[in-house]
């Protein structure tokens, strides 16, 4: 009987850990030389996975608007008291931005630049997933291949950067987020148009910060609260979309270069749906 | 066949609740590791192939969708399965104290491998704050997960040893 058993399940372990060790690594080397191991691999996963994920997350939203519901009506009317008192400063603001705005159209028609962020092409989506370890922060959307979204794409929610595809299955998606520790972007510091690298980082993750370096500000024009954008020579980004602003600048050991850290303009603890801009930085 | 069906039904589901319900109950950013718990438990069970090859496909999901390449996380998760197997031999199903030691060391072992490979490489030198903010809560979290997964996992692994004893 137990020779039986040992017949039954000749191959010894260890020759099994070492066929499939050997399979991971082989596994390893073709996805980080080529794209061959991806293409069968996503769309397998988009139809096993990514359907239940879609069904979870619409349930999930439901029950959250359910509890929102119940928020008492107190804390609606203190909301909404603050709200108007907001209204009234941003009326001012708009009026004053929409004199800005008329000059600036006139000034763009003369230049002929209008590459806008609103000009770009957009696909909305749904989060559906998000990182299943704690390392990094990459999530899932519910738009693939068929909605023509392709690696590299930029991914936006409101007004601010959210991060790019990094994957793509026929009908999900994975971005690695900007806050991700993975993450560098060129960006730019929109009053003075100086360059500067921005990077994630797990460390800051907590407190709602990312990272930015190397900015070369001989003349100290760039301040707290400062605007920073994609920049122009990004080769993945699209250039001028706001990644956050600056929160706190210091010199560098070095005396040439700053850095510091700044609050993207997304709220990442709340990204329940993103725009992907079908638009690539190097046009195909 | 029962229970290739039931094991590929308890990966699936825990992956797709990881990556969704998990993420909702998160305390401080931080989820337990449910692949982590399948892959240890169904090793320290069954021995070390059953482990190797559950944890391969685990490993596997993680890398579709997350990992940067493919093979990598598949990889740790194939030593993990391995180790917990060669636990088989002490391993009673009445003793709670192995299984709660080898999830939270498997559990340790992901998490220093994912460091050394993901972040150390990259020049992120600051262990202690990773070890404080995010090894040792995702140990905690995932040892008081144990206590209640672990149990559904060694009642459907007991029926299915019951079921092939009798067919």
């Amino acid at each position: 009987m137990a020779k039986n058993h040992r017949n039954k399940n000749s191959i010894p372990s260890r020759y099994v850990l070492l066929i499939l060790a050997v399979i991971c690594v082989i596994m390893m080397i073709l996805s980080f030389a080529t794209d061959i191991m991806s293409v069968p691999m996503n769309s397998a996963a988009g139809y096993i996975i990514v359907p239940f994920q879609k069904g979870i997350s619409r349930a999930g939203e439901w029950l959250y608007d359910r509890t929102n519901d119940l928020k008492t009506i107190k804390d609606l009317q203190k909301e909404n008291e603050e709200l108007k008192k907001q209204v009234d400063d941003l009326s001012i603001t708009v009026n004053d931005l929409q004199a800005d705005r008329y000059e600036l159209s006139e000034l763009r028609e003369l230049f002929a630049l209008d590459e806008r962020y609103s000009d770009y092409n957009k696909v909305g989506a749904r989060v559906i997933g998000k990182d299943a370890g704690n390392w990094f922060s990459t999530f899932i959307i519910d738009k693939g291949m068929n909605d023509g979204i392709s690696i590299d794409m930029n991914v936006m929610a409101g007004s601010g950067l959210v991060g790019i595809v990094t994957e793509v299955g026929p009908n999900w998606a994975s971005v690695k987020s900007i806050i991700d520790d993975d993450s560098n972007i060129s960006g730019m510091v929109m009053s003075s148009s100086d360059n500067l690298i921005v990077s994630g980082d797990l460390e800051l993750m907590k407190d709602g910060y990312i990272r930015f370096s190397q900015l070369t500000d001989k003349d100290n024009i760039v301040v707290r609260g400062d605007q920073i954008v994609t920049s122009t020579i990004s080769d993945k980004f699209l250039p001028n979309i706001t990644i956050g602003y600056i929160t706190e600048i210091n010199n560098d050991s070095n005396n040439l270069t700053k850095s510091g850290y700044m609050t993207p303009a997304v709220d990442f603890k709340h990204l329940n749906t993103v725009l992907v801009v079908t638009d690539l930085k190097q046009g195909k | 066949m029962r229970r290739y069906l039931i094991v590929a039904i308890m990966i699936w589901a825990g992956f797709l609740l990881q990556s969704t319900v998990f993420r909702a109950i998160s305390i401080a950013g931080i989820v337990p590791n449910v692949l982590i718990i399948l892959t240890s438990s169904f090793g320290f069970m069954r021995g070390r192939k059953e482990g190797m090859v559950i944890g391969f496909f685990c490993g596997l999901l993680m890398d579709i969708f997350f990992g940067d390449i493919i093979g990598f996380y598949a990889l740790i998760f194939l030593f993990i399965g391995y180790i917990n197997g060669l636990f088989k031999a002490i391993f009673y199903p009445e003793d709670i104290k192995l299984p709660m030691i080898l999830i939270s060391a498997s559990e340790l072992m992901y998490c220093i491998f994912c460091y050394v490979f993901l972040f150390l490489l990259r020049g992120r030198m600051n262990f202690p704050y990773y070890l404080v903010h995010i090894i040792l809560p995702e140990i905690v979290y995932t040892t008081v997960a144990t206590l209640v997964i672990y149990r559904g996992i060694l009642y459907a692994n007991e029926w299915l040893e019951e079921y092939e004893k009798r067919s």
